[in-house]
């Protein structure tokens, strides 16, 4: 990182509570894009007010997965229950009204919509709820209070709220998916690489803001491919490796290193 | 944090605004002057030529009547092409569609009296020859919507082939199944329609219809429709980005295959308007080249509804003033066609006015088409 100093991500967080289980994922089987089975059988839970980490070096099915949590992508087998629900299978929507928050690997391609101003970007998956949308019709007025309202509540650095949203820096697109994403009302964050390529005060704020989340009793799934954010941020580490998690642990009793063999594929013994 | 936007907002969106006008109306005179070039050099006057068709565009009360009726089927139609590219999606299909309509609407108004055996008031008449003709474009082009959502079967291909099968009908139903029993020297067209269909005019003793006005009327429902509404906002976001229409839970399928019936249905509006408003008849030929026509003027229009109409109000200054100025200074109509081929050409490679006039990138740039399952 251009800093030129070593950056030491180390996030201010206490014990975790963790509180009821609010995703189960059994044998879930997907397929990418080129029809290979890139997540082969994966059991996993997260519980409420935990962040439950996936380490992984990129390309090992994290991407399949997230995607056919979050419905944007089919699942070839396995079952998958979210709040109580069985919501194998159902498409965005409905896993978003049930409480789903997703901040999505490629931001540009699926998180925003860039020539739309930043005020739409963050009614992107609302909008057509009340206040924001009644009986068929954009309401202006609820839409330009709710971005005022995320812009001053996020510190998103921008202009004006209908400033094209392609015309922000990367940290502030970022928190323009973020301010969206954490302001409804959610029981579960997906967040898959939130820090990508973004400077290091996007960075530290995305962080708090996700410990926040996870403090408030919301269940995290993170996944990334950096270490550091993994460590410094998750309860518990499910490390994948070639679509299957090889183990799970207590995210205070791990060691990078041994983190790090994990994800070269090394066998987990005790 | 560092940011980028030195520049007030403001500043960048009234240039991003001047700039969407800019280069149309610098595209529409470059155009006229390599046209005025193209006329000298043939040996005319060019600005003998111009007046001539401004006195026939604009030149007296029924000029301007013409005018209005030439822009009638140009708006309806651009408005089809210009809703059709908001939603992601290049509408080549407008003029089968629109010749589907001009039938159904045709249909409807010569022989549904018969069919019913006795006469119909024209307020039930008229709507349900135009409703036909609009069901019958919705439904043509709800046809390559469907292949675009659920095989990928890119609209471009599919709305060119449906053109063929749709032209083609049109002339096998002219010249047989639905014939005028009365044969003239024109054989290919249907019986009158019933007076009862008509749509009146504005004026008596102008050709201006009902139809100008409805189609005004349309320009502001569809502005309305897709900046206004959800419905709206569902079109624009597959069409400016269909994985985060997806990732928003819109059902993109689906507003594909609707995106293209609503286009359908104006292309289809435009061709029951024709037949009922001013032609009182669907006759072979009568259409051809406002479904291409509508795909300029709503890229001149910058697929904007109010833009649509200028440039419709343009197209159709200048086929109404040609006949006028061949009249006047013996310079072929066809010259018309060169100027609005060029309009088009200077609007789709737009890097070529920005390179005269140095104007440097703003704004949206049209997205025309994407590549194969886009």
């Amino acid at each position: 990182m251009m800093v030129g100093r070593e950056v030491i991500l180390k996030v201010e967080k206490n014990i975790a509570k963790p509180g009821d289980e609010i995703l189960r994922v059994e044998n879930l089987k997907v397929r990418d894009t080129r029809g290979l089975e890139t997540v082969r059988g994966i059991n996993f839970h997260v519980r409420a007010g935990e962040i439950l980490g996936i380490a992984g070096v990129q390309g090992n099915g994290q991407t399949e997965l997230v995607e056919a949590l979050t419905g944007l992508r089919s699942m070839v087998g396995g079952k998958m229950w979210f709040s109580g629900k069985d919501m194998t299978g159902r498409p965005p929507r409905p896993i978003t009204e049930t409480g789903m928050a997703h901040i999505p690997e490629d931001r540009q391609r699926h998180g925003l919509v860039l020539p739309y101003p930043v005020a739409d970007n963050m009614i992107l998956n609302t909008y057509y709820k009340r206040p924001y949308g009644v009986w068929g019709w954009m309401m202006p007025e609820a839409i330009d209070r709710n971005a005022r309202k995320l812009i001053d509540d996020f510190d998103v650095r921008t202009p004006s709220p209908y400033v094209p949203v392609k015309k922000l820096s990367g940290g502030n697109q970022q928190k323009v998916i973020v301010a969206r994403e954490l302001s409804r009302g959610i029981k579960l964050l997906i967040a898959n690489q939130p820090t990508r390529g973004l400077d290091v005060g996007s960075i530290e704020y995305i962080h708090k803001e996700i410990v926040a989340m996870r403090d408030r009793g919301i269940g995290v799934l993170l996944v990334s491919a950096e270490l550091d954010e993994i460590m410094a941020l998750s309860d518990r580490i499910a490390v994948m490796y070639r679509g299957q998690i090889v183990t799970t642990v207590d995210a205070a009793k791990v060691t990078r290193e041994q983190l790090g063999l994990w994800m070269a594929g090394a066998h987990p013994e005790e | 944090m560092q940011e980028k936007e030195g520049r007030k907002w403001w500043r960048n969106f009234a240039e991003d605004s001047i700039s969407s006008i800019l280069v149309p109306l610098l595209a529409v005179l470059t155009a006229v002057v390599i046209g005025g070039l193209v006329i000298a050099l043939s040996g005319g006057n060019p600005f003998f030529a111009y007046a001539g068709l401004f006195e026939g565009a604009f030149g007296s009360q029924k000029a301007l009547s013409e005018t209005a009726v030439w822009a009638t089927p140009y708006i309806f139609a651009g408005l089809a092409v210009a809703l059709a590219f908001k939603g992601g999606l290049f509408n080549i299909g407008a003029e089968g569609q629109l010749a589907f309509g001009a039938v159904a609407g045709a249909l409807i108004g010569y022989a549904l009296p018969d069919w019913v055996g006795h006469d119909i008031p024209a307020t039930l008449h008229v709507p349900l020859a135009v409703g036909a003709g609009v069901l019958a474009g919705t439904l043509w082009a709800a046809i390559p919507g469907m292949l675009k959502a659920y095989t990928g079967g890119h609209e471009v291909i599919n709305t060119i082939m449906m053109n063929y099968i749709a032209l083609n009908m049109t002339s096998f139903l002219l010249n047989g199944p639905m014939q005028d029993p009365v044969l003239t020297s024109v054989s290919s067209r249907t019986p009158p329609i019933a007076e009862s269909a008509y749509i009146p005019q504005i004026f008596d003793g102008l050709r201006v219809h009902w139809g100008f006005v409805l189609a005004l009327i349309m320009a502001v429902l569809v502005w309305l429709v897709l900046w206004k509404t959800t419905l709206g906002f569902e079109i624009r976001t597959v069409g400016s980005n269909p994985d985060a229409a997806k990732y928003a839970g819109i059902n993109v399928k689906r507003t594909i295959i609707l995106t293209m019936a609503f286009s359908g249905a104006l292309a289809g509006l435009a061709g029951a308007i024709e037949v009922t408003g001013l032609n009182h008849r669907h006759e072979l030929g009568f259409s051809i080249g406002y479904g291409f026509d509508a795909i300029a003027i709503a890229l001149l229009g910058k697929t904007h509804p109010l833009g649509v109409v200028l440039a419709a109000f343009l197209f159709a200054a200048m086929r109404n003033g040609a006949t006028r100025m061949q009249f006047l200074t013996q310079i072929p109509v066809d010259i018309i066609s060169v100027i609005q081929a060029l309009i088009l050409v200077f609007i789709a490679a737009d890097a070529i006015i920005r390179f005269i006039y140095r104007i440097r990138i703003k704004g949206e740039r049209v997205v025309l088409t994407r590549g194969w399952g886009g």
